[in-house]
């Protein structure tokens, strides 16, 4: 039962994100752009933990962590780039 | 693992799977960029935390003692998911300024 | 006393939980660093934090964060029916939130609350009319959402930090 609900999980998260990489190639507007990036690693978060739990191992999760933090920063830099145009103030 | 462990492991990975694809569908269907907004903050908040909690649950079930460091993750992302939005509609309504002021020059 | 070694108890708590947490494992080295960084982290990054206000209801803190956490897992449920179906339906609105409350601090969690509960993104605090500015996905009565707003969790609030 749960190797095929980890199955079923890896579709799902996969279809979210190829819309979130439409969503990323279409636009319009580069705020929309960087939620789609956003959302990418949120979801790649999730694939990361769904195979922690299909490898059994809890190395995947250290990987986790540091994407919540790395998606996190660039996100927070994108937008300060957006709001000023410039990223070092 | 218990029968009982086993199931509730698979339905909070089918919930959080289906919620992230759900923050996703909004993010692409949805009209204009505010609404859209609306979608990973859930993806956010249930997708993961489901996929998290049932992380904990199975690695506390399969090996000895608790597993307790997955919740580090969801406690993290619950921080910043409302810094994300906030600062990506502060953007979102710069630019938009910005655009308007351009046209009215 | 205490107040010196611990300027900020809840701070040092949530540092040490956390710090439990990560290492995922309580052998007696990893707890004791623990305590050391919840010792010392609040004093290294004092000048970073606003005054925070004092916590006078820490039970009615646990209360509101359970509500929270409740409202996250239904409210969610709202907003994913919604965007699965048909969109012309939707209202999305800007809403402006007239706050009680008059301090940065209170008013950042209201809007972090605001925010993780789906359908309302809160965009800005105005720290000058004090009013929060969101933007809700179906608010077909921006009157009824502000009161609840109010109602379920800026009234708490005040009553936790007493301001």
């Amino acid at each position: 039962m749960l190797t095929l609900a980890i199955e079923i999980g890896f579709a799902l998260i996969g279809l979210a994100m190829a819309l979130n990489l439409w969503r990323l190639v279409r636009g319009p507007d580069a705020t929309d752009r960087v939620l789609a990036l956003d959302t990418l690693t949120i979801n790649a978060i999730a694939l990361l933990v769904l195979f922690g739990i299909r490898a059994a191992s809890s190395a995947y999760f250290e990987a986790a962590l540091i994407l919540a933090a790395m998606g996190f920063v660039g996100t927070m830099a994108l937008c300060k780039y957006l709001l000023r145009g410039d990223l070092i103030e | 693992m218990s029968i009982v462990t086993e199931f509730t492991v698979s339905a909070l990975i089918l919930l959080g799977a289906v919620f992230a694809l759900l923050g996703s569908v909004g993010l692409a269907r949805l009209p204009d960029f505010f609404t859209r907004l609306h979608g990973p903050t859930k993806a956010t908040t249930l997708g993961v935390g489901a996929m998290v909690l049932a992380s904990a649950l199975y690695f506390s079930a399969t090996q000895p003692g608790f597993s307790l460091h997955e919740i580090t993750v969801m406690v993290f992302l619950f921080i910043t998911a409302p810094v994300t939005a906030h600062l990506l509609a502060k953007a979102a309504l710069h630019r938009r300024g910005a655009k308007r002021r351009e046209e009215l020059k | 006393m205490m107040r010196r070694i611990l300027p900020r108890p809840a701070l040092s708590a949530a540092i040490f939980l956390l710090w439990a947490a990560l290492a995922n494992a309580a052998s007696p080295g990893m707890l004791l660093l623990g305590a050391l960084l919840a010792l010392a982290l609040p004093f290294v990054t004092r000048p970073f934090w606003p005054d925070a206000p004092r916590l006078a209801r820490p039970g009615t803190a646990l209360r509101l964060a359970a509500r929270v956490a409740v409202d996250i897992v239904v409210a969610n449920w709202a907003v994913a029916r919604r965007v699965a179906g048909p969109l012309a339906r939707l209202e999305p609105a800007f809403v402006e939130v007239p706050l009680d409350l008059r301090d940065p601090f209170v008013a950042t969690i209201l809007a972090s609350i605001v925010s993780l509960t789906p359908g309302t993104v809160s965009i800005d605090v105005d720290q000058e009319r004090w009013v929060l500015s969101l933007h809700a996905l179906d608010a077909p009565d921006p009157g009824a959402l502000i009161r609840e707003i109010k109602q379920r969790y800026e009234v708490p609030l005040k009553e936790i930090f007493a301001c």
